[in-house]
This record gives C-alpha cells, structure tokens and sequence, in this order.
C-alpha cells in the first residue's frame, strides 16, 4: 500500500439537542492510505455517515459537535484549519458521492456547469475550459453522448447517470479520498455494478484512497481492503477484509454475516436474525452499545467499554468475551464459514 | 385449480399532458403477464425498478384496474366482481407495503390500525376485536399492549410487523407483500422474513413476493418469476432459476448481485448489461431487452418471444428468449441459431 493519507483518532461526533446528546459517533480510529479500498459497514443509525461527514467538517453546528479526537489529512489537522482551509480540502483533496444522487444534484442547474462550477472553484481554469473537461469527465465515467448530456439537467438524466454525474464531480479535481456514501442503495443491481465498475477504475486510475460506506456486505465483500464495522457509533471491529468475512471476533459481525439470505447457498435454510430493536443513541450504555442484543452478553458489557484487542494482522476487536471463549463459540455457529485454503 | 390464476394481465397507465389533459402516450407498466399461484406456496416477483411487478400486485387485488387480461381468485373472476363481491374477496386477499413509515396513518393507534379491517367487515364485538388485535400483535412478535400506542413510537422494523398484523387480522388466503423488508436493516430484514415463514406454515398463508432483492426472494420462494419492462422472460422453480437461468437478463442480474464472501466474489466473473433499463412509455420493439442484449440479433428486433418450455429443467420452467442458455446434458450451451419455437403465434 502507498502513502498515508488519513489517520483518525478517537473521533467522537454528538448532538445536542433538546430530547438529549445523541452520541452518533464515539472513539472512532481509523486509517486510509493511497490506493485502498476501506469499507465501514453497519446499519442505520450505527454512525457511519457522520464519520465521514464529521471527516469533511459537514456536520451542522448547533445541534453537531466534533466533541473529540483528531484528524488528520496528510500533517494537516482537518480539525483546526481554518474555514477557508477546509473549502481547499473537500473537493480538492476529500471529495464525497451521497447516496440519492438526485436531491444531491442541483435540480435547475445544466449538470454541465454543476461540474464545472466545482472545476472553477478549485483549479485555475476559464469557465470554457472548464466545461470542456466536464464533458471529457462525463464520457469517462461512461456516460454515453456527453458532449450532448453536458447541456442537460438532472432530470433527463437516469438514476444510474446522475450517480456517474456525481462522480465525474467528485473526481473533477483528482481527490486523493473519496468517500462514497452508500453510492448505490438507491440504484438497481445492474446499475449497481456498472456504478462499482466505474469506482474501481476512478480508484486505480488516479490512486486514491476510497471510504466506502454501505450497510450491503456484499459490496463490501466486493471491493473493500479493510473493513470496518460499527454499531451505535462504536467501532466494533476492523481489520482486513477476509479476517472480517473468515475470522470475525465480534458477535455483532457474526450476527451480520448469519442474518443474510445468500445468492449462493445451494439448501434453503432459516435465517439467524439479531433479536432486538437498533439502539437509542440518546440512551446508549456507557460500555458495549450492543450489549442489549447480544445473546453473549456477561456483567462488565454494559458499563465499561472493551479496549481494543488484536486478534489478527491488522485485526482489532472490541469485546469482553474472552478470546479462546470466542473461537469457542464462533466454532458453534451454523452459519459461520472457515475460508478455503 | 390454482389458488391464483393470472391470465395476459395488462396495465398501461395514460399519460396526459398539456392544459386539457390529452392522452398522449402510455406507460405499459405491464404487458401480458401470466402466472398461476398455487395453495400455499411463495410465487416471487423480482426485476428492477419500471419492471412492473409492483403493478401486478396491485391489479392482482384491484387497487389499481386493470387494462385487460383475466384475474381468477378460487375459480371467482376477480376482474369482473362487483363492489360488495370485491369486499368480500378482499377478506381473503390482502396487501403488507413497502414502507413502513407510509402505509401506517400516524393519528390512530395501532388498535384502531389493526382492528380496522374487522370493524369494516362487523366482525365480532368490540371487546372480541381488542382480543383479536392483542392476538394479532402477539402472533407478529409484539406485545399486546403496543396497542394503544401511536406508529410513531415504533422502529422499522416493528412497523413492519404491524402491517403484518393488520394483514392478517381477516385471516385471508393470499397476501400479497411488495418490498416488504427493502426498508429494513438487514438484522431486521432476517427477523421479519422469519417471521412470515413462520406465519405462512401456521396458517397456510399464500404469499405473491414482490422484491428486487434476488437473493431475499431466492431464500423464500418456492417460484421465482423474472420480470423486464412489464413482461415475464422467465419463469421457474426457484431452485432451478438460480442454478440454470436460461435468460441472459436473468443471469445478468444473478451475476450482478455481489455475494457476501471475498473468496467467491473474487472468483466470479460479472456480466454487466450496459445502458439502463428503457422508459416503459417506450419500449423497444421485439423482445423488450434486445438493446442491453449481449445475445440479440436480429430476430430479436422482430417480435417479443412467447414464454416457452424448453424442457432442460423440467415442465415448470418457462422462458421468454431466441437464444436461451440450454443444459442439455448438463452443459451450458448457448447456440447460435434462434430458437423459433419462441416467435409469437400469428393472431388469429
């Protein structure tokens, strides 16, 4: 892997508002270094987003607070770089792909002057220039016609080709992160694969490093290096992705991985869901969040979060359960799998 | 008999433009549409979106009417009953929705929600209805004193349930469920998916699955039908489909589903289709997904193939293609020439 690019530490993000501090993300750490892939999984409302929008200081303040840790692109703190530092930073260095490309998009604006705007705002360059290679962006990111589609608005464009506009946005000003916000949720299978396609190539064209966000494992599995896997605004686990998938230490993981329904399992079998409700992340315990739905669980869970603990190369999990206890119990479950040699 | 009988359904919805609302066109959101449902068995409905099988399940029960084809519930002819037989039929079929945040009206609690139905009908007395709702919400996992809380005060997930509940309170035959866990975490999503397993085996229920998740509607149709551009191009045991897809758009979009295993999904190959799906105001001529084709040739462009048995893989597998992927002998084989048993009949 080449350079660092980003290390983030102890990020915690709140909100303060009036029904109480909603703890959206507490003590996240992570690193992205040049041309990886890292995947953070979870479900809604287990922080994910405002991670990475804590990253582009995009968190609306009040009610939203980057409450603590630090982080840093490259040796500059994104954290106390001023205003006008951080305009420089996204879209030059961080750029971002949200998950409904139409509400992202200007809806009475040409897609062709929304690329090049971004392309004027960040680079030395004339509006004609700019909406010359707004044009060449289109066509890379494989949209078909771009010199004619350059002069459309979003609404002749189709779901797949809005989340390519975006893209072509994104990466107008070669960003060495880009953050992908669950960029094909809202798009069909078919479509999906044609916008991961044209990711991967963006990725290994200009070397960047990719935050990818999505609750879909399979994406995941897909495309990731890393993974991380958070629930109530903790990092559960992290590490790389065939520890995750093969070698999970956490019964959270265990229980993502068992309530899927599989394309590729051969007898219909009944599906291992998680018992419970999503947490309230007003009312979150002071220890493990998923104590409440873990069938695991033991007396030191609610009240004292775990501390990180190595299992693997590059392989971290927070849990009180004893690690050979664990393997123990991972050993048991139905649905999980040993990787093939 | 089949419980369901679906007989060339169509749907084409007007589109009106301009001050005096003139019809200009059509929308065929679906085109000819056959399938039979048998007494409890899950008959799934997958495509992507401007598929129209959202569509079907809806004329299926009449929410929407139908442009014309046949609709057969227990030998009744759903399509011509009248106003008071359709109440009546409407006991024994009836619809769980996608979002579970719309389809539950935020003023009324959820005894009023669940219990609607059996007050519409005159089922029982008041206080038998409490006892049915509790029942109800007991039977979809929640507790019997949910009842006298508002929708708002419910995750996802428990939403969902009460949908369920309020479609079962009538104890109807068929139940169509359209999108029914798409809104749901996938922790979720396995809870709720059991839990119409479970409901499905206690009571019998007949399921008409609509998803666009092909691997939820593998894990819980007996019958998968594959649906492009409002008409089926393949139709099959759902063991069958996933194992010998016959129709390219079939296994394009098997291939496209990413698998939760970094070892499998390195070792696949993908086809992606290109190009989008086309506006079904204006569907291609001939077979309705020649253009994204990597098998179209010219016979495509001349006229939709009929559904077909090909036989590979039994009586029940049917599908809508000049070059169908063929497994003979155990082998994959797609040949070159056209297989013109799929041209359309000539109209008599």
């Amino acid at each position: 892997m080449g350079e660092r690019l980003l290390t983030i530490k102890d990020l915690s993000t709140h909100f303060f508002t009036h029904a109480g501090v909603v703890k959206a993300v507490n003590g996240v750490s992570f690193t992205l270094d040049r041309g990886e892939t890292i995947g953070i999984v979870g479900e809604s409302g287990s922080g994910k987003t405002v991670a990475a929008m804590s990253l582009m200081r995009l968190i609306p303040d009040p009610p939203g607070k980057v409450v603590e840790g630090s982080l840093m692109l490259g040796d500059r703190d994104l954290r106390t770089i001023s205003d006008d530092e951080m305009r420089g930073v996204r879209g030059n260095d961080i750029a971002m792909i949200f998950q409904d490309p139409m509400t992202s998009l200007n809806p009475v604006m040409k897609v062709g002057k929304q690329i090049a705007e971004a392309i004027t705002l960040h680079q030395d360059k004339g509006k004609r220039e700019a909406w010359q290679m707004a044009a060449k962006l289109l066509a890379r990111v494989g949209i078909p016609d771009a010199d004619k589609r350059v002069d459309q608005y979003p609404f002749e464009f189709s779901g797949g080709m809005r989340q390519r506009a975006m893209i072509a946005m994104a990466i107008s000003c070669n960003p060495d992160v880009l953050i992908a916000d669950e960029p094909t949720t809202a798009l069909d299978v078919t479509i999906q694969a044609q916008i991961i396609d044209v990711v991967r190539e963006m990725q290994a064209q200009f070397d960047s490093g990719v935050i990818l966000i999505t609750h879909d494992l399979g994406v995941i599995a897909e495309i990731s290096d890393k993974v991380m896997v958070m629930y109530g605004g903790r990092t559960v686990e992290y590490g790389p992705v065939d520890e995750i998938f093969y070698n999970a230490h956490h019964p959270y993981t265990w229980g993502l991985l068992a309530s899927l329904p599989r394309l590729d399992e051969s007898e219909k079998t009944r599906l291992t869901p998680i018992l419970g409700q999503p947490p309230n992340l007003i009312t979150l315990p002071a220890g493990c969040p998923f104590t409440a739905r873990c069938p695991y669980r033991r007396e030191e869970c609610r009240d004292k979060w775990p501390a990180h603990e190595a299992v693997g190369p590059d392989h971290g999990v927070h849990c009180w359960i004893p690690v050979e206890e664990r393997v123990a119990i991972r050993a048991g479950l139905p649905h999980f799998k040993e990787p093939a040699a | 008999m089949s419980l369901l009988e679906v007989r060339d359904l169509k749907k084409h919805f007007p589109i009106r433009t301009g001050v005096f609302k003139r019809t200009t066109g059509h929308v065929y959101a679906v085109d000819g549409v056959s399938f039979n449902v048998e007494k409890g068995e899950t008959m799934g409905l997958v495509g992507e979106s401007g598929g129209g099988k959202s569509t079907v399940g809806r004329t299926v029960l009449r929410l929407t009417e139908a442009t014309g084809g046949e609709v057969t519930f227990e030998g009744i002819d759903v399509m011509k009953a009248s106003r008071s037989d359709m109440n009546t039929l409407r006991k024994d079929m009836q619809i769980v929705f996608q979002d579970p945040y719309a389809s539950l009206n935020p003023r009324m609690r959820i005894r009023d929600i669940v219990g609607e139905a059996l007050k519409i009908h005159g089922i029982g007395t008041e206080a038998e209805r409490k006892k049915r709702v509790a029942d109800l919400l007991e039977t979809v996992g929640l507790n019997s004193e949910h009842a006298e809380r508002y929708p708002h005060e419910f995750s996802g997930g428990q939403r969902q349930r009460i949908g369920i509940a309020r479609a079962l309170s009538l104890n109807p035959k068929l139940i169509v469920l359209d999108e029914p866990v798409s809104a749901l975490d996938v922790s979720i999503r396995a809870q709720v998916l059991n839990l119409l397993e479970d409901l499905q085996d206690e009571f019998g229920l007949t399921y008409l699955f609509v998803s666009h998740d092909l691997s939820v509607v593998k894990h819980i149709s007996d019958r998968v039908a594959v649906m492009y551009l409002g008409k089926i191009v393949e139709i099959s045991d759902s063991a069958v489909l996933y194992t010998m897809p016959q129709h390219p758009y079939t296994e394009a979009l098997l291939s496209a589903v990413p698998i939760p295993d970094p070892h499998t999904e390195r070792a696949r190959r993908r086809i992606v289709l290109e190009g989008d799906v086309p506006s079904p105001a204006n569907p291609p001529s001939g077979c309705v997904f020649h253009p994204r084709c990597p098998r179209a040739q010219e016979i495509c462009t001349t006229a939709m193939p009929r559904l077909t048995v090909m036989g590979d893989a039994g009586e029940r597998h049917e599908v809508a293609c000049y070059f169908p992927a063929r497994f003979g002998d155990g082998k994959r084989v797609v040949s070159d020439k056209p297989y013109t048993d799929a041209l359309p009949e000539p109209k008599a």
